[in-house]
């Protein structure tokens, strides 16, 4: 009962540490949009792989994105900072983007794989009848139609990978989680306020990103695509 | 090479000490967030208006921030108004609550895509609203939902690794442990994610050939 | 009146601002088949379905048997138990085999022994012709055999009257008969039937009265042999004529 009533004078750390928690809040961005733009481009590049490749080529896109999803965050996170910073200085940062990009290209590939796969067939086969190559085919018709039948997954992809910038908190980036057990420390307690903050903090930027989203998929409707894929 | 099988075959014990109680922290999480996870899909879909907010409410709110603050709201936060969990505690708690989060709603898609006319005819041989839950719905539904259930279960058994950041001595914490005395960080972590590999691998396969056991022929997802 | 199995009173049933049935009332007695037929969308499965009550009606009344069903203090899984239901799309349980399908009703339902309910199941097959099949699931039968299944299910139970709805429709012609002489084996025990169905000349032969419903009113109804040779008003002319042209006349 002390405990809850004392809340309302803590409350104030809150007004008085706003800013840090909003530096903190820009970082997660940062990481995010980082590593969400590399998971990306080699999830695309993975993508590709497992559907144009050969047998072989097939099989190492596979087998990297098995490896990648079959070891947690954390690890991967460990691996990647121990294994750089040992060679080249770098910050937490750029090596928070780079392990969760790696991550992230592995379920992103899954997603991109489905989309190209489901249009694949039919359409490829009318592009390559009116003279189109094979590039040209998968330029203009495949992918721009795979996009947007893919946007529904990949918002959940985007709300796990925001989330999971809070690990990058073990590897010292001063994120928001990192920032909110700072303050904690210096002000002896409010682990409850601060964490409570730090998580209304991430549900609002995830909340945000997902009404984006949405409005961008509403934007790229075309008669006759529904929206695919589960919302969040 | 030789240098990396020494220190593997060195810290090995030690590692699967911690892998053992990962596994314990991941079956307890399974058991109490599945059987949470039902109760919270009944009351999306068949709940009267405040129990559906309140569930609602609480799959938002888990589903849209970080298990790592769950984790340090249980752990740390509850402390800090007095009650103090043990470390393990804490985890399997933070871990049920998030799971039971997720797949309530794999458990509510299944259940709403079973056939209005397998209900039609359970109530039409007299068949009561909970029977009718208990031996038409909750049967197929839990049967179709066996594939994404175990994706997310697989998904929780690497995160049990987050269990490492509240001291639980998971094979996270071991690893760390290890790696902080003899400084070969590299090595260290790489036989950790061997040996989460290695786990994960055996289980997919072993969740697939529980769902291939389980098939009726007829009872598929419905997507 | 009294006596009467099955009494439906001036049932109305709106969805939304369509009226679908529009003041309906039938009588049915104990042993007494009668057939409804009628164009698509009159209404007929609304009908049925209000007579259990799967869909509530929005006025009227209905009895079996001398109790309201439509009386919302009633128990209605109790009267369901007495009401057999016979569905267009079969409606199998699809996670239990045929022999469970119709022993659930049994065991769930009435609460009987588990031998004693698994006998009285493997009889109600027997009765169907698909002793053979009892382990089988709905997705391995074909559609008659589904059917039959169905009416097994709901034979097993007991009941004082079984609904068909349109229990033919969703089959194959040539699956058509065996479910047809499912049905005639019931009949010619004696159970009370209220069907709808486009089989005419099945129809013709198993049920006393025929009564035809159109835009959910009834416009005609009387004797079977009367109907067919007599109908009295025009639409049911031009109906019955429709209908012995596409659906033919014997079977």
């Amino acid at each position: 009962m002390e405990n809850c009533c004392s809340y309302y004078y803590n409350m104030d750390i809150l007004i008085k540490e706003y800013k840090s928690l909003l530096t903190g809040a820009l970082i997660v961005l940062e990481v995010a949009t980082g590593h969400l733009t590399l998971g990306f481009v080699i999830g695309l590049l993975l993508a590709a792989m497992q559907v144009y490749g050969n047998r072989f080529i097939s099989f190492t896109a596979i087998t990297i994105q098995k490896v990648l999803r079959g070891i947690p965050a954390l690890v991967l996170l460990m691996l990647v900072y121990f294994g750089l910073t040992s060679l080249i200085d770098m910050s937490p940062v750029v090596v928070a983007i780079i392990a969760l990009g790696l991550r992230s290209s592995a379920y992103q590939s899954q997603v991109f794989r489905g989309g190209i796969q489901a249009i694949e067939s039919g359409q490829r086969e009318a592009a390559l009848s009116i003279g189109m190559s094979r590039l040209m085919t998968i330029r203009l018709i495949i992918f721009p139609q795979a996009l947007r039948l893919v946007i529904g997954p990949w918002t959940n992809i985007f709300t796990m990978e925001v989330k999971d910038v809070s690990l990058a908190y073990s590897i010292g980036v001063l994120e928001l989680l990192r920032r909110g057990r700072f303050i904690i420390r210096y002000t002896h307690g409010n682990a409850m306020l601060i964490y409570c903050t730090v998580a209304v903090f991430y549900f609002i930027i995830v909340r945000i990103g997902n009404t984006l989203l949405y409005r961008l998929e509403d934007k790229l409707l075309i008669p006759g695509f529904e929206r695919r894929g589960g919302k969040k | 090479m030789s240098d990396f099988l020494k220190l593997a075959v060195d810290i090995l014990p030690t590692l699967l000490n911690g892998l053992l109680m990962t596994l314990q922290l991941w079956v307890l999480t399974l058991v109490f967030g599945g059987i949470s996870a039902v109760f919270i899909a009944l009351a999306r879909v068949y709940g009267n208006k405040p129990i559906y907010y309140l569930a609602t409410g609480y799959v938002e709110l888990i589903r849209g921030t970080p298990l790592l603050v769950q984790i340090f709201i249980i752990y740390y936060g509850l402390g800090d108004i007095g009650i103090y969990l043990k470390p393990f505690l804490a985890a399997v708690l933070a871990f049920s609550i998030n799971t039971a989060a997720y797949q309530a709603e794999y458990i509510r898609g299944a259940i709403q895509s079973i056939r209005s006319g397998q209900i039609e005819a359970a109530q039409s041989i007299g068949m009561s609203k909970l029977k009718v839950i208990r031996y038409i719905i909750m049967p197929q539904a839990l049967r179709i939902v066996i594939p994404p259930w175990s994706n997310e279960a697989i998904v929780m058994l690497k995160f049990t690794s987050l269990a490492f950041m509240v001291t639980v001595p998971e094979l996270m914490a071991h690893g760390r442990m290890i790696a902080t005395r003899n400084f070969r960080y590299l090595e260290v972590f790489s036989i950790v994610a061997i040996i989460y590999l290695v786990v994960v691998l055996i289980f997919t396969k072993l969740l697939d050939i529980l769902e291939i056991k389980s098939k009726i022929p007829g009872l598929e997802a419905r997507r | 009146m009294a006596g009467k199995l099955l009494i439906v009173e001036n049932i109305h049933k709106s969805y939304g601002d369509l009226e679908v049935l529009k003041g309906i009332s039938l009588e049915l007695g104990k042993g007494e088949r009668k057939v409804i037929i009628g164009p698509s969308g009159t209404g007929k499965s609304t009908l049925l379905r209000c007579i259990n009550q799967l869909t509530p009606s929005d006025k009227g009344k209905v009895w079996l048997d001398g109790v309201e069903v439509t009386d919302p203090k009633v128990q209605i899984n109790r009267i369901r138990q007495q009401v057999g239901m016979v569905f267009q799309h079969f409606n199998l349980f699809i996670h239990l085999t045929a022999l469970e399908n119709v022993s659930i009703g049994l065991t769930k339902v009435k609460g009987l022994p588990k031998k004693e309910a698994r006998q009285k199941a493997m009889d109600a097959l027997q009765q169907v012709g698909l002793a053979d099949k009892v382990n089988s699931y709905p997705a391995e039968l074909s559609g008659g055999q589904q059917q039959r299944v169905g009416i097994a299910r709901s034979v097993a139970l007991n009941p004082k009257l079984i609904l068909f709805d349109e229990p033919t429709s969703a089959l194959d012609p040539e699956l058509i008969g065996e479910v047809l002489n499912a049905m005639i084996k019931l009949a010619k025990a004696g159970m009370t039937m209220l069907l709808v169905t486009h089989e005419m000349g099945f129809a013709r032969s198993i049920c006393n009265e025929i009564i035809f419903m159109e835009n959910g009113k009834i416009v005609e109804k009387g004797p079977s042999q009367q109907f067919f040779s007599n109908p009295k008003h025009k639409r049911t002319q031009q109906f019955l004529h429709k209908i012995t042209e596409l659906y033919g006349e014997g079977r």
